[in-house]
């Protein structure tokens, strides 16, 4: 009969179809929409924000980055804490992408000052030598504002006039990252997790200064971009006269200093190599 | 009018010069972005950066090359298969421009950072909907004259093609709902990780519904039509379509494994990619058990090569598919170069040489000439295939070591490299992988130098009584 009568074929192929759709695609609605995955603190995005958003959309940033953090070990460990449900309530649309050509940037929201952040994406190559990421200096002209009102109201997202005239007379580049100094900060992991970290505080290599030339290389790497090649400081503080004591800079290293815009490099650098940078730079004022 | 058997076949032609277009410059594209990632000088924002070409070369190649070329081969096939005459050809005149035009607008819409960041749903609603209008045209004039047929029973091929025109609309219309903020802008009507699951139903199944089914109709139908071999169980292509169909819509949250969808939904997604090696592999045993006793053919007849070549590479797309479906191979290689390398084994291997075969067959035969050089065919086959397996080759290594990288970890529990650490390791494999894409645009030229010289070579003799 199938193969005989099409309108027969027809339903049949779209019954057959429908199955898998309504079961996997229709009826999760009901599981992710459940009150018990809602997240208090998660808030709708200002109109700066959206605005910004909107910029990361339409330069196709998802391309290469994803916004979704794994409950795998290399991923909480490399970009924080695992992704929630609830905090996605608001974007529309999702996106999480599905390649990581550049790093995932669910948590990048505190990790990096504004500063870092503009510098960055004028000329990433700056800041990370081999970085493979497009310039996007550009991005430094006037945003447009015309349909700001109009988004949130689409939206259906909370807003004040103020809110509304924090938008005026920025940059697309100021959007972009107001947009990215809020991914992943809608709930409290960051100071959550800074307080755990600290073990031991002393220094294994205080007197070995056999470590200094890769503590060098570490600082070049990871430091010289925000504080300058020759520690004298830029988006940082400049280090080159610096009075605390071992394990205070390596705190400040681990675990980063949120407030003050200093990033945690525990995730990448770990104890040893953190312990070895700190050696470097104690051993910078003496000279 | 050059329409032998009484056939509607300019509508064909058209369809076939209109797809090679847009596949070329899709690879093109492909070849240029491939550099991009390798060379970041080479991005000319705002216009010309990576994330703004990646989603033109992709609707180019899936949509221009792809479909272009499924709408030459439903129109082609539907109307021998049913020995009736195409519904209304004026329809057909009409989705042609249709079609040229909405990707035409498409590539412009995009370069120009119209984007609905969905993926293979990037379009802006009012592109969106010439899309609707295009598949509904085209779906109609197939079905009408399907239901018009003269010949009872239904191939299995067009089994295919009206799934392949129903899946299409079901998952297009919902996975571009939105809410529009103006002619230029709108946004998704779902949100997060419902957004998230809709559109990698919808994303998986275009797989199913563009990348699987039309490909396979015209497989089941040029198969047999160039190596004169019936297919060697039209019962396990009946029942591998069923299930095939049923399974396929289990699936799409496979691409969202360890992210905050629902669990259930993801081990689903899993248990049923792993099933699907059953139907697929269906088409494929039934692509070589045909080629039983002609397996001669394979050095004779470059028609054979395209054609079991490419069934070869729908089988392993098919076996590494649901193997990357499994959640700890998934936490494995997800988000790195591995995948880009599946994807184009499916693309450039399985349906792209596919598409070879069955346009090699059909100008020849649409124009009433001989193909111009079967030497030149088979210099473009061994280029196509050796450039695509330089590309996956390339990409899977490249992956299998950046994920290894960034999950080594040091004895007190930190992670060994740090995120650039890893990605400087990949720019010898991303110059690799472009060489790949260049090889096979070099075959990709050869293969059109060759169809062009064909169209515009002498008439063939016996082809003018006809």
């Amino acid at each position: 009969m199938f193969e005989k009568n099409v309108l027969v074929f027809l339903i049949s192929a779209t019954v057959v179809v429908l199955v898998g759709t309504v079961v996997t695609m229709v009826v999760p609605f009901k599981w992710i929409n459940d009150p018990k995955l809602a997240i208090a603190s998660v808030k709708p995005y200002t109109p700066l924000q959206l605005e910004g958003r909107d910029i990361y959309i339409r330069e196709g940033c998802n391309n290469c980055h994803t916004q979704t953090v794994r409950p795998l070990l290399s991923d909480t460990e490399r970009y924080g804490e695992y992704s929630k449900t609830g905090e996605f309530a608001y974007d529309q649309p999702f996106l999480w992408g599905s390649r990581r050509t550049g790093p995932d940037l669910a948590r990048i929201g505190g990790k990096y000052p504004d500063a870092w952040h503009v510098k960055h994406m004028k000329d990433p190559q700056s800041m990370v030598p081999r970085s493979n990421m497009p310039k996007y200096a550009f991005l430094d002209r006037p945003l447009d504002t015309s349909l700001t009102e109009k988004k949130m109201q689409a939206l259906k997202f909370p807003y004040t006039a103020e809110d509304l005239a924090e938008a005026k007379g920025k940059t697309e580049l100021a959007a972009l990252v107001a947009y990215m100094q809020k991914l992943g900060n809608d709930i409290p992991w960051r100071q959550a997790k800074n307080a755990a970290v600290v073990g031991e505080l002393k220094n294994p290599f205080q007197d070995d200064l056999s470590v200094l030339p890769e503590g060098k290389a570490l600082y070049k790497e990871h430091c010289a971009q925000c504080h300058g090649d020759k520690l004298q400081g830029e988006v940082g503080p400049k280090l080159s006269d610096m009075d605390k004591p071992d394990a205070q800079v390596f705190t400040t290293i681990f675990s980063g200093s949120p407030n003050a815009g200093m990033p945690a490099f525990g995730d990448t650098l770990g104890k040893e190599r953190t312990w070895k940078l700190v050696t470097f730079l104690k051993n910078q004022q003496r000279h | 009018m050059n329409q032998p058997e009484g056939y509607a076949d300019d509508v064909v032609k058209g369809f076939l010069i209109s797809s090679m277009a847009w596949g070329l410059a899709s690879v093109l594209l492909g070849v240029l972005i491939s550099l991009q990632i390798a060379f970041p000088d080479l991005n000319f924002p705002p216009y010309f950066s990576y994330g703004r070409l990646r989603p033109i070369h992709t609707n180019a190649g899936i949509f221009g090359w792809g479909i272009g070329s499924f709408m030459a081969f439903f129109i082609y096939i539907t109307q021998r298969l049913t020995r009736t005459r195409l519904w209304s050809e004026g329809l057909a005149r009409f989705q042609l421009w249709l079609f040229n035009i909405v990707i035409t607008l498409a590539a412009v819409t995009l370069l120009l950072g119209m984007n609905r960041s969905k993926e293979y749903a990037e379009l802006e609603w009012p592109v969106a909907l010439l899309v609707v209008v295009l598949w509904v045209v085209f779906a109609v004039n197939i079905i009408m004259t399907i239901a018009k047929r003269r010949e009872e029973q239904m191939y299995i091929s067009l089994w295919y093609v009206m799934a392949a025109l129903v899946g299409v609309a079901i998952l297009y219309l919902v996975n571009n709902a939105g809410i529009p903020v103006s002619l230029t802008k709108s946004y998704s009507a779902y949100a997060g990780a419902n957004d998230a699951n809709v559109q990698w139903w919808y994303g998986h199944n275009a797989v199913a519904m563009v990348l699987t089914a039309p490909p396979l109709a015209i497989f089941y139908y040029f198969l047999p039509k160039a190596t004169g071999v019936p297919i060697y169980s039209h019962r396990m292509g009946v029942i591998a379509f069923w299930s095939l169909i049923f399974m396929y819509l289990w699936t799409g949250a496979h691409h969202l494994l360890w992210t905050p969808v629902p669990d259930w939904v993801q081990t689903l997604a899993m248990a049923f990619s792993v099933m699907l090696i059953a139907p697929s592999w269906a088409a494929v045993f039934n692509g070589y058990f045909s080629m039983n006793g002609q397996w001669h053919q394979m050095r004779e007849n470059y028609l054979a090569k395209f054609l079991i070549f490419g069934i070869t590479f729908y089988g392993l797309q098919t076996l590494q598919g649901p193997s990357q479906s499994v959640r700890t191979f998934s936490a494995f290689i997800h988000y790195t170069d591995w995948v880009p390398g599946h994807v184009h084994m499916g693309t450039l291997g399985w349906v792209s040489l596919v598409l070879f075969a069955a346009i090699y067959y059909t100008v020849p035969k649409l124009y009433g000439r001989e193909i111009y050089s079967v030497p030149l065919a088979n210099l473009h086959f061994w280029l196509a295939v050796i450039g695509q397996l330089i590309f996956s080759i390339t990409m899977w290594i490249a992956g299998v070591q950046q994920a290894t990288m960034l999950n080594a970890s040091n004895p007190d529990g930190s992670l060994h490299y740090s995120f650039m650490e890893t990605l400087i390791e990949l720019y010898p494999y991303w110059y690799g992988r472009a060489l790949g894409g260049i090889i096979y645009l070099v075959s990709l030229l050869i293969f059109l130098y060759n169809i062009g010289k064909t169209i515009a070579g002498a008439p063939k003799a016996v082809a003018q009584n006809a």
